[in-house]
């Protein structure tokens, strides 16, 4: 058989995740610390998991709307408007899709025509590229630096806005780099987000995880919410990576574009999954505080830490992550977290997985306990001194 | 930021100031200061262990007992509550609302102990009109933490986008 030709190119041409071969080589490392997650360490919160038992004990093991239970489109659209004054309707403009993940990749389908630019900051997220491919689109990257704390500025982004430029994805808090962009960095990039009549595909699944001050939703700045998508879930806030369960608000054609992949190839998000949602939606609120003051404490020690070991690192503000430089070791990222991970089992990601400028740092989760992220401290201190 | 020192210590009393310093992006001798303050004001009024004595060797009971009080003119609860905390066998004592007055725990060695302690120190209290003694079996959770959880494996992926 030749593969080459079974499989469509269009597919062929994304390439590998470069998680993915880190993942291999940690695979035969015993006894690891990891700083390498992406998720939350916490466990759903019990009155969620226990809302669920209950939903099940119920019989709700049906097929919902393709648009999710409107008594959940309501709890979202009331929590939207009461924590970042955005309003939407939560018959039309609101979709519950299997994660933030489901809910990007319908959006990027509904908008993109083959050659259409999409512009990523990065360093990004790992999806973002190779759905904006799988799309049909072209993926443009856009640089962000430690200098400006891994902010996107508008400078940057009009550099690499052409005829074909679209969308452009943002994704504050980041992961990787744990940079937020305050109200009036935001308004700067709206400005030329109007100029240049893009959308706005805004994946604000951290917002809760923000520390010391607001987040601000894209989609609040004024005349930015009928030209962006906004992207939130329950994942990180609440604790529930495994439930599958996320949310796109837009304008209506928007939505109803969505909705018709969506329907077709989903169906509808699970049902258990929507009902905890609800649950997290309407009695989550002292958890959720509760973990992000943990990942509060977390942050502090860990970008303390972090310095005084000799990794040159910003104070990131929001999201679980750190963004450390290594360039003082000498080592390329990828060489740091390969030694790190093989003389002392400690887990980073390097930074180029994310894109070109996250080359020269680490991305470290501190979705951790303080134990392992002293632990890793500390091994990463002996590591750092032998080379 | 009181509060949210005497949370991390609730939590953990081994803290030094300067953990607490950097998880609450605080000065070390802010915090130092703090502390001292919630001593002398015996808000923190001392720092223990929280142990499970089921995994030692040590035989104990415990015994939750319900007492009903009348009080007299002149003998409030607060004076009852004080001639049965001052027993060292009480570890403690509270006012509670509903069907009794005083919930007293005793701990001792043997259950027979706790019976003799029940019936000639504190039955014989003339406020008290009567208690009820239950024997505790078994510790599941206490001061919010669970015990004998075992070790919880992290069965997260090691690696996450």
């Amino acid at each position: 058989m030749n593969w080459e030709e079974v499989i469509a190119p269009r597919v062929r041409e994304v390439p590998p995740s470069g998680i993915r071969k880190f993942f291999d080589l940690v695979s035969e490392v015993d006894d690891v610390i990891s700083l390498g997650v992406g998720e939350p360490d916490f466990v759903t919160p019990w009155h969620i998991r226990e809302a669920s038992f209950y939903s099940l004990e119920r019989g709700d093991t049906m097929y919902t709307s393709n648009y999710g239970l409107l008594e959940l489109r309501r709890e979202i659209t009331n929590y939207l408007k009461k924590n970042y004054n955005v309003s939407y309707d939560p018959q039309g403009e609101t979709l519950v899709t299997v994660g933030v993940s489901e809910a990007l990749d319908l959006a990027l389908r509904a908008l993109v025509e083959q050659g259409d630019e999409v512009i990523l900051p990065e360093p990004s997220y790992v999806s973002y590229k190779p759905s904006t491919i799988l799309a049909g689109g072209k993926a443009v990257k856009v640089q962000t630096d430690r200098k400006n704390e891994f902010k996107l500025t508008a400078e940057a982004l009009e550099e690499v806005i052409t005829e074909q430029s679209k969308i452009l994805i943002l994704c504050y808090p980041n992961n990787p780099t744990g940079a937020i962009m305050e109200r009036d960095e935001l308004l700067e990039i709206a400005q030329v987000v109007e100029e240049h009549d893009l959308i706005v595909l805004a994946d604000e699944i951290y917002a809760e995880l923000t520390y010391g001050q607001e987040h601000t939703s894209f989609a609040s700045l004024p005349g930015m919410k009928e030209r962006t998508i906004l992207f939130n879930g329950f994942s990180k806030a609440y604790a529930m990576t495994g439930w599958r369960i996320g949310y796109a608000a837009a304008p209506e054609p928007i939505i109803q574009a969505m909705m018709k992949i969506h329907q077709y190839t989903m169906l509808c998000a699970p049902i258990v999954s929507q009902k905890a949602a609800l649950e997290a939606l309407r009695n989550g609120r002292r958890e959720v505080d509760k973990m992000t003051d943990a990942y509060n404490q977390r942050r502090r020690v860990i970008t303390k830490g972090l310095n005084d070991i000799g990794l040159d690192c910003f104070e990131p503000q929001g999201a679980f992550y750190a963004f450390p430089s290594i360039e003082a070791t000498g080592l390329s990222a990828e060489e740091f977290a390969e030694r790190l991970l093989q003389e002392e089992g400690v887990v980073v990601i390097p930074g180029g997985v994310f894109g070109e400028s996250g080359q020269g740092f680490i991305r470290c989760s501190y979705a951790s306990s303080l134990e392992d992220i002293n632990e890793a401290l500390n091994r990463m201190e002996r590591f750092i001194k032998k080379i | 930021m009181k509060s949210d020192i005497l949370r991390l210590l609730e939590e953990n009393g081994k803290l030094s100031p300067d953990e607490i310093a950097v998880r609450l992006d605080l000065d070390v001798e802010k915090v130092e200061e703090v502390i001292e303050q919630l001593e002398d004001e015996q808000v923190i009024v001392k720092y223990c262990a929280l142990v499970d004595w089921d995994k030692t060797d040590r035989e104990i009971v415990t015994a939750l007992i319900d007492v009903k009080v009348t009080p007299e003119r002149g003998i409030g609860f607060d004076a009852v509550a004080k001639r049965i905390y001052k027993f060292p066998e009480v570890s403690s004592v509270f006012l509670m609302s509903g069907g009794y007055d005083l919930s007293v725990k005793v701990e001792e060695r043997t259950m027979k102990e706790v019976a003799l302690f029940v019936a000639e120190k504190l039955a014989t209290i003339d406020q008290i009109q009567s208690t009820a003694t239950h024997f505790m079996l078994k510790t599941y959770k206490k001061d919010g933490v669970v015990f004998n959880k075992g070790k919880q494996e992290d069965e997260r992926l090691v690696i996450s986008p």
